[in-house]
C-alpha cells in the first residue's frame, strides 16, 4: 500500500532512511520547519535552513521515487525569542513561491509562554496575509492538553481562518475531540516514548472514525521510528479494519488535506504522466 | 466505528502483553521501595496512586481520564492573565 507521511524531519534522516521509506512504500512526506536540538544564531540560519528544506531535501527524496513538500515558521522552543522570531519572520514570504512550500509550520506552542502565544499570533498573521495552509505542533506530556487548548483559542478568535485549511499535529486521547469538534484536522504522531502508540492510534481511529484524521510519524533527530505508519497499517490489518479504512488514513487524508495548498503538485505513482492526482482522485491505489 | 474484533479475540491477543506490562509496574514500585531514601510526600506518587485507581475503574475512557489526570490545567482567562488580547480584538485595535 502507497502511504503519505504528513509530518516528519527528513533533514535530521540519513538517506538510507530514505531508501527504508520507500521500500515500505512511502510515496510523498511533507516536512515542516523545527527545532535541530539547539538554538540558531540568526535570521542567516534560518534562511540556509529553509533553502535546505526548498532545495536540498527535495532532491535527496526524489531519487527514491519519494516526493517532497515542506512548510516554514521559527518553532515554538526559539519563539521565546521575540526579536529573533520576527526577524525570521520578515523572510519566510522570500520562500513561499517555492515548488514543494505548503505552508506555515510547525507553529504552536512548547511550554505554554507568553512570548509563545505573542509569535504564534504573529505567525497566524503571516498565514493569513499569504493565503497559506497552516501545520500546527502541540506541546508534549504535561503541557499538551494546556496548549492545545489555548492554541484552539487563538485560532477560533481569528474568524479569518478556514478551520479546513489547519492541521494541529499530535493529537491524542485527551485532545482529538476537541480539535475535531472545532473544524480542524488532526494529526497523531506514533512517536516510541512522549507520543501515541499505533495500537492506541487505532484506537482512536475506531472512537472518533476517519474524518479529518492521519497520522505521521514525526521522525526526527531524537527516538523517533520514521517507519512508524507501515506499524499503524500492520496494526489495522491485524484488527480486521478494510483496506479502504487503512488507506483513507495514510494516504487519502493527507492528499485531500495539502490539495488545498497551490504548492501541492503531488502525482500519484500508478498516474499516466501527464496528470496528477487532482484529476486522479477516483483511481487512487488499491 | 466499530472494533472488528470480539472482546474475546482481543483479550486472545492482549492477555500476555497485559500481564507483561503489570508485571513491569509491580518490579518498578518493588524497585522504588528496595532503593534508599524515601518519596512520601512527592506529588508524583500520589498521581500514581490516582492513576492506578483509575485504570482499575470501569469507565470508558480510562487512556483519557489518565492523560488528563498528568496534565497542566487549562483555565480559559489565560489570555487576560498574560496580558494578551485575544487575536480578535488585536485586530479590531489595529483597524
Ligand atoms: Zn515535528
Amino acid at each position: 500500500m502507497y502511504y503519505f507521511d504528513p509530518h516528519i524531519h527528513m533533514v535530521s534522516r540519513t538517506t538510507d532512511d530514505y531508501e527504508m521509506l520507500a521500500k515500505m512504500g512511502c510515496v510523498g512526506l511533507s516536512e515542516p520547519a523545527f527545532w535541530a536540538g539547539f538554538d540558531r544564531g540568526s535570521a542567516e540560519s534560518f534562511r540556509d535552513y529553509f533553502r535546505q528544506l526548498t532545495e536540498v531535501e527535495p532532491k535527496r527524496a526524489a531519487q527514491y521515487g519519494i516526493q517532497h513538500y515542506t512548510w516554514l515558521c521559527i518553532n515554538a522552543k526559539e519563539a521565546e525569542n521575540v526579536s529573533l522570531s520576527r526577524e525570521v519572520i520578515a523572510i519566510i514570504p522570500d520562500f513561499l513561491d517555492c515548488h514543494n512550500v505548503l505552508g506555515i509550520g510547525e507553529i504552536g506552542l512548547n511550554k505554554n509562554t507568553k512570548n509563545e502565544a505573542i509569535i504564534f499570533t504573529e505567525h497566524l498573521e503571516l498565514a493569513v496575509r499569504y493565503n497559506q495552509q497552516i501545520l500546527i505542533h502541540t506541546p508534549h506530556l504535561e503541557d499538551k492538553y494546556q496548549g492545545t487548548r489555548m492554541i484552539l483559542d487563538m485560532l477560533c478568535d481569528d474568524s479569518r481562518i478556514d478551520r479546513g485549511r489547519v492541521l494541529v499535529d499530535h493529537v491524542e486521547e485527551h485532545t482529538v475531540r476537541h480539535v475535531l469538534d472545532e473544524g480542524f484536522w488532526a494529526g497523531m504522531t506514533l512517536y516510541p516514548t512522549t507520543k501515541c502508540t499505533p495500537q492506541r492510534a487505532c484506537d482512536i481511529i475506531e472512537m472518533y472514525g476517519s474524518e479529518r484524521l492521519m497520522a505521521n510519524s514525526a521522525g526526527d533527530w531524537g527516538p523517533s521510528k520514521p517507519t512508524a505508519i507501515p506499524d499503524l497499517i500492520l496494526e489495522m490489518r491485524r484488527r480486521g479494519h478494510p483496506e479502504s479504512l487503512i488507506r483513507k488514513i495514510v494516504y487519502e487524508n493527507p492528499l485531500e488535506f495539502f490539495r488545498q495548498s497551490q504548492g501541492f503538485t503531488f502525482k500519484s505513482p500508478d498516474a499516466d504522466d501527464a496528470s496528477t492526482i487532482n484529476d486522479r482522485t477516483a483511481s487512487e491505489p488499491k | 466505528m466499530p472494533l472488528p474484533m470480539t472482546s474475546n479475540q482481543v483479550l486472545d491477543r492482549e492477555f500476555l502483553e497485559i500481564r507483561a506490562k503489570i508485571l513491569d509496574l509491580a518490579a518498578s514500585f518493588d524497585r522504588l521501595d528496595r532503593a534508599d531514601g524515601s518519596v512520601v510526600g512527592d506529588p508524583r506518587q500520589s498521581l500514581v496512586q490516582e492513576a492506578l485507581s483509575v485504570l482499575s475503574s470501569t469507565q470508558k475512557d480510562r487512556a483519557e481520564q489518565i492523560q488528563l489526570l498528568f496534565s497542566h490545567h487549562y483555565e480559559d482567562d489565560w489570555q487576560e492573565k498574560f496580558n494578551l488580547p485575544s487575536a480578535a480584538k488585536l485586530r479590531t485595535r489595529s483597524t
